[in-house]
């Protein structure tokens, strides 16, 4: 890539992230921010009509169309750990690791020639089921110790991927890819003269399953769960005084969001059709938390800003790819430092619409 | 009148110190104690033992013949006891109704099916939970209730004190401990709380209430018997004016002079 095109891209990434420091407080801005959070459930279609007009504008380009098919998996994947750290405060830095558990269980289930939609919810409740037994002990621990057993957990998840001969040891396992409805996502879409590249295909599927879970996620949230969970956060003592059973909504958000987790470590595995350890390191789970971070915890709609910012940024300039881990923690700091609710804070729910107000 | 609520040799120990020592407390139906002390005599703590967040080492804590003691505090609220903080524990990100609304665990659909596929139905629920919030709300304060969608964190000091006191009541408890309501109030407002604790009592003449309380004024206008505690012990009982009268008090709360 020519170094000119470097500065531009530097300079347009400079560009909006001031812009995004700023548009939240301005008025411009707040009013957005209220039509995405105050309108009815038809502006969850924002995000696949958008999608699908980028989609089928880069067609033909196959890097392009795997960045924004990993952007949409990656905000998938977001919105589970929403679920987890930003409503429940439940925090998890084994996301990677769950994201890992669906991407083997399709490698090993897509093998069997099990029906690939199966296969997708398979790697979601592979995912929750091994989360039910690390949130045992993070349940009798507190704060920071809770965070440490799902540190331990990711770390442990690459050594056992390392060793274990049956999932490909530290070269991997090769992924069948998603067959559906007859039709193999692994050849691209042909009508007439129009022909598109088969990350188009993955595109379709990850913004199908981003939008129902983006939906599901926004009812939960508007929803005496959603009130639940943020009480039992901010206060868990006041909250079961009041009647709330902590425990059991902790697990359940927990459970809750490593079945997305999951569900788009799978999809992200027969994207990739081949998956290896290296893909699952601890510094990628750090990573999903910095999109979590940065959009602004708890705020659904941030995520698929800061998951094209975490993605596709050091893709996109070479110059920082190598430093990319650096340049995010110093990202991270500073909007922790400046703007502790992220780019875009989370704005808190009521029902005036609902009793007519 | 039939005793609702009774405390039998209750005794809790942090370590060497010995925060209740066999303290012994009955309530009948439909009245209000006013329990007094010095800092530290353990009035909080009694609270704490009662609603389950601290154990107790003997004892009994009876509502309605059942023991309670050790349970879960959740399960102490399922069974009518219900409780205000000195700190407030309010949830100051979230909205007035939301923190109301959270005291009616046992009457709100917690199923993920129901929350997530019947929104047909969850909103009629909003809408019928709204009203009752509302008509609580109210009966504090007109303007008040008008402000069911705005953050807590923007609400006056007394106005907190209210929802603390709705969100306890939500529920119809048959037992409501209030920890010091008047804490950081000024004269005024303490006034008018006093008022809203009358006002609350009219409203729900069975259900009992404790409260802990430094205004002597508040104590004598609300409280039908105090109960005065020093060192975790009970040193005096009876209607204010005996127990102002008496020379334990005297000495251990007000100053011998």
């Amino acid at each position: 890539m020519a170094s000119e095109n470097q500065w531009v891209i530097a300079s347009a990434l400079v560009a909006s992230l001031f812009l995004s420091f700023g548009i939240a407080r301005t008025k411009a801005g707040r009013d957005f921010a209220a039509i995405l959070q105050n309108s009815g459930s038809w502006i969850v279609l924002l995000i696949p009509v958008a999608g699908l007009a980028i989609g089928l504008a880069l067609h033909e380009e196959h890097f392009a169309l795997m960045m924004l098919a990993t952007v949409l998996i990656y905000a998938l994947a977001c919105i589970g750990l929403t679920i987890q750290f930003g409503y429940a405060g439940v925090i998890n830095f084994a996301g990677i690791a769950f994201f890992g558990i669906g991407g083997y269980t399709a490698a090993v289930l897509g093998g069997m020639g099990l029906p690939s939609l199966l296969v997708l919810l398979a790697g979601g409740l592979v995912s929750a089921a091994i989360g039910c037994i690390l949130i045992l002990p993070v349940l009798r621990t507190k704060g920071h110790y809770a965070a440490l057993i799902t540190i331990a957990f990711v770390l442990l998840f690459r050594s056992f991927l390392e060793v274990n001969h049956t999932l490909g040891g530290p070269q991997g396992l090769r992924v069948e890819s998603a067959t559906i409805a007859g039709q193999s996502l692994f050849t691209g879409i042909r009508i007439g003269s129009f022909e598109a590249s088969f990350y188009l295909n993955y595109v379709l599927l990850a913004l199908v399953l981003l939008a129902i879970f983006f939906l599901m996620a926004r009812f939960l949230e508007k929803s005496w769960i959603g009130i639940n969970l943020d009480s039992m956060r901010e206060d868990p003592v006041g909250a079961a005084v009041f009647g709330v059973n902590v425990a059991y909504w902790r697990i359940m958000s927990f459970v809750i969001g490593n079945v997305l987790i999951g569900i788009a470590g799978a999809t992200f595995a027969m994207m990739q059709t081949f998956i290896a350890p290296s893909n699952f390191t601890f510094q990628q789970s750090l990573l999903m938390l910095a999109i979590v971070v940065l959009g602004g915890i708890g705020n659904l709609w941030a995520v698929i800003p800061a998951a094209i910012l975490v993605v596709v940024v050091p893709e996109k300039l070479q110059a920082i790819s190598e430093y990319r881990f650096l340049v995010f923690a110093i990202l991270v700091v500073l909007v922790l430092r400046f703007r502790p609710n992220g780019l875009f804070p989370r704005s808190m729910r009521n029902f005036r619409k609902e009793v007519g107000q | 009148m039939s005793k609702l609520f009774s405390a039998d040799n209750v005794s809790v120990r942090f370590g060497g110190l010995q925060a209740l020592d066999k303290l012994s407390l009955d309530i009948d139906e439909g009245t209000i104690i006013g329990l007094i002390g010095p800092n530290g005599s353990g009035k909080t703590t009694f609270f704490n033992a009662v609603t389950g967040l601290c154990r107790t080492a003997g004892g009994q804590i009876l509502v309605d013949g059942e023991d309670i003691a050790g349970l879960h505090p959740r399960h102490v609220y399922q069974r009518g006891v219900s409780r205000t903080f000195q700190r407030s524990r309010l949830c100051l990100s979230l909205s007035v109704f939301d923190n109301v609304v959270i005291g009616r665990q046992n009457a709100l659909d917690l199923t993920l099916f129901g929350n997530l596929f019947r929104r047909g139905r969850f909103i009629e629920s909003v809408r019928e939970n709204h009203d009752r919030v509302r008509a609580l709300l109210s009966t504090f304060s007109e303007p008040l209730a008008a402000r069911t969608f705005d953050p807590l964190h923007t609400l006056s000091m007394i106005d907190r004190r209210r929802i603390e006191v709705c969100r306890a009541l939500i529920a119809n408890p048959r037992l409501l401990l209030l920890d010091e309501p008047s804490a950081g109030m000024t004269p005024d407002e303490t006034h008018e709380f006093m008022s809203d604790i009358l006002k609350v009592r009219g409203d729900h003449p069975r259900m009992s209430i404790i409260i802990i309380e430094h205004e002597m004024d508040v104590i004598q206008r609300v409280a039908d018997r105090c109960v005065v505690l020093n060192f975790g012990k009970k040193v005096a009982e009876g209607t204010f004016d005996a127990v102002v009268a008496d020379p334990w008090v005297q000495e251990a709360y007000l100053g011998s002079s």
